[in-house]
């Protein structure tokens, strides 16, 4: 199972350009909203039409702009959730999941069939409910189950837990993922959220006003990412532009300061260092900034102390350096104290644009 | 007191009726569909008989299927039929005058149909036709009904267009609508009040009906519910 995507489509104020391929796996899309995520996956679906491109799955062409070729969605057998997950309001559950059912061609062992998969999704007992009258849970349930009963060959998923609140949405994603388990295709799942992608997902694409990036491993957009946009969405903090210096070290300009940072990539113009990687020590030494501290605010597990290095010019956007500490060790930091931070080499993240 | 006129406008009102329904209900979902452009084009064309004076429109239907005008003379020719001065004539200017209020309310409910419904539907497998009739009618059923009803209201109480098409003739074309002012212009005051009454009570049923459906309508069909049932505990 594969699928290949490589789609053009101009949405006005930017234009979509998105390519990645995917096996059988559980691949993001991460991005902040409204950078053409949602309209990725409907040009897959066949909702919306891409201007250009091709769109392949196991072999089959679902789109071409050149061959002229652009199945209609109900050939695609591609499944796809909304975020609201349009189940239809007219209609009980039972009847939601039995027209999907029979339009599959699955009506020989109808009842069976349908009372398995209502089973496996623990909304046995709901037959005879209208959406409106399930919680949010349940309705996710049921438009999971529909989308099965269509016999789809990859599942899409569009922000399935971002309307919901933080209890609930730990629970439903729970059971997403034991759904995903079973499921042996190709999943793709849209979010902004970072932390959901991370566990949930094994890929990660990500695009940037409408520009994907190459495909990385999870764990390399939360310990490496390569761009400004990938460290921005993996929840990086701290950014200066930067510059090689002649020593082999790098000149942060933001921060008025040089740094070690091991290997400066060719084409890196900025470098992004995580909040909670920063310490403070006592004396200067190397890869150590001197900074004022010019607020100390409390979050509710640590303490976030913003920093603004010697030297540095405060009305640029990226000159403070946002520093988490754990509230034992910042209980002496106060408002304009003057120390020195450490930042190690290995934490600094070389990025380009 | 002759009822004719109560039935002659009931039959018309409900003809025109129904094929303000159809085409409505068809012109609504395609013209939803249509580019910025055209749509703002066909729909200026569409609503223009809701602004017009019916006299206008009487006026052109008079040209174009008057004995002598370039669809009623064919009609004429060929299956003997007249097409003005007959008591179907009024269904020809009853339809054009409901229509703009036919089409504007339904497709309002169309354009506030959930679009992802219609997604979700395609994407599984479902067909067009059966997404259209199994999905978006029942969802827009409120609008759609609103929409019949407003137009059946206008169709039945249609004068001026009407009027000039169809004449005033007792037993055959009279409406109430032309009764009345016959009535009045025959200093007939007692019958015309019958008349004036009748009027009145279909109305005011009318609107209550619209009322009560719009009302319906404007609630929120789908809260989604946040909160957690004892299932999910």
């Amino acid at each position: 199972m594969s699928l290949s995507v490589k789609i053009k489509k101009n949405l006005g104020e930017f234009k979509l350009d998105v390519e990645f391929e995917a096996g059988n796996e559980v691949l993001a899309l991460l991005g902040a909203s409204g950078c053409g995520k949602s309209m990725t996956l409907r040009c897959i679906a066949g909702v919306v039409k891409p201007d250009e491109g091709k769109i392949v799955l196991d072999g089959e062409t679902l789109f071409d702009s050149e061959k002229k070729i652009n199945l209609p969605p109900q050939r695609r057998h591609v499944g796809l959730l909304f975020q609201n997950y349009a189940l239809f309001p007219n209609m009980t559950v039972e009847q939601n999941i039995r027209t999907v059912l029979a339009r599959a061609g699955k009506s020989g062992d109808d009842r069976e069939h349908l009372s398995q998969l209502m089973k496996s999704f623990y909304i046995d007992g709901l037959e005879d409910h209208y959406p409106a009258q399930l919680s949010g849970g349940q309705q996710q349930r049921v438009a999971l189950a529909r989308i099965l009963a269509s016999g789809p060959r990859i599942i899409m998923l569009d922000e399935p837990l971002s309307a919901l609140d933080s209890f609930l949405r730990w629970q439903l994603e729970r059971e997403l993922m034991r759904m995903l388990e079973t499921f042996p295709g190709t999943t793709l799942y849209v979010s902004h959220n970072r932390d959901e992608i991370y566990r949930i997902c094994t890929k990660v694409c990500v695009i940037n006003k409408g520009s994907s990036e190459p495909v990385c491993p999870v764990e390399k957009l939360f310990e490496r990412p390569s761009t400004l946009a990938s460290a921005l969405l993996s929840g990086c903090k701290n950014y200066s532009r930067a510059e090689p210096a002649d020593n082999g070290r790098i000149k942060a300009l933001d921060w008025q300061t040089e740094l070690d940072c091991g290997k400066f990539d060719e084409g890196a113009r900025w470098i992004g260092v995580r909040a909670h990687y920063i310490k403070p020590v006592a004396a200067a030494a190397e890869n150590t900034v001197k900074c004022r501290v010019t607020r100390v605010t409390q979050d509710v597990f640590s303490t976030i102390i913003m920093l603004l290095p010697a030297g540095a010019d405060e009305k640029r956007d990226f000159a403070h350096i946002r520093m988490e500490l754990s509230k034992e060790a910042a209980a002496s930091i106060k408002t304009g104290d003057e120390l020195f931070v450490k930042i190690e080499a290995k934490d600094i993240m070389p990025l380009t644009k | 007191m002759d009822l004719f006129p109560l039935w002659n406008s009931l039959r018309i009102a409900a003809i025109s009726t129904v094929i303000t329904f159809f085409t409505g209900v068809c012109a609504a979902y395609y013209i939803a569909k249509t580019p910025r452009l055209i749509k703002g084009v066909l729909d200026c064309i569409l609503t223009l008989p809701l602004v017009l004076p019916p006299t206008v429109i009487g006026f052109f239907l008079l040209v174009y299927i008057g004995p002598l005008g370039p669809v009623g003379a064919p009609v004429m020719k060929w299956f003997g039929w007249q097409l003005t001065m007959t008591w179907y004539s009024a269904i020809f200017s009853t339809t054009i005058v409901a229509f703009p209020l036919m089409y504007r309310t339904v497709r309002g409910a169309f354009e506030s149909f959930d679009k992802t419904l219609l997604y979700s539907g395609q994407t599984l497998g479902l067909s067009d036709s059966f997404i259209f009739w199994r999905v978006m009618m029942p969802t827009c059923k409120q609008g759609i009904i609103a929409g019949t009803v407003l137009a059946f209201a206008r169709a039945l109480g249609e004068y001026g267009a009407t009027s000039m098409v169809t004449g005033y003739i007792p037993g055959r074309t009279a409406t109430i609508s032309t009764t009345v002012y016959q009535l009045w212009r025959e200093g007939q005051d007692a019958l015309a009040y019958k008349w004036v009454f009748i009027n009145l009570a279909i109305s005011f049923i009318v609107l209550v009906a619209v009322n009560m459906l719009e009302s319906r309508y404007r609630q929120p069909k789908r809260a989604v519910k946040e909160t957690l049932s004892e299932e999910d505990m």
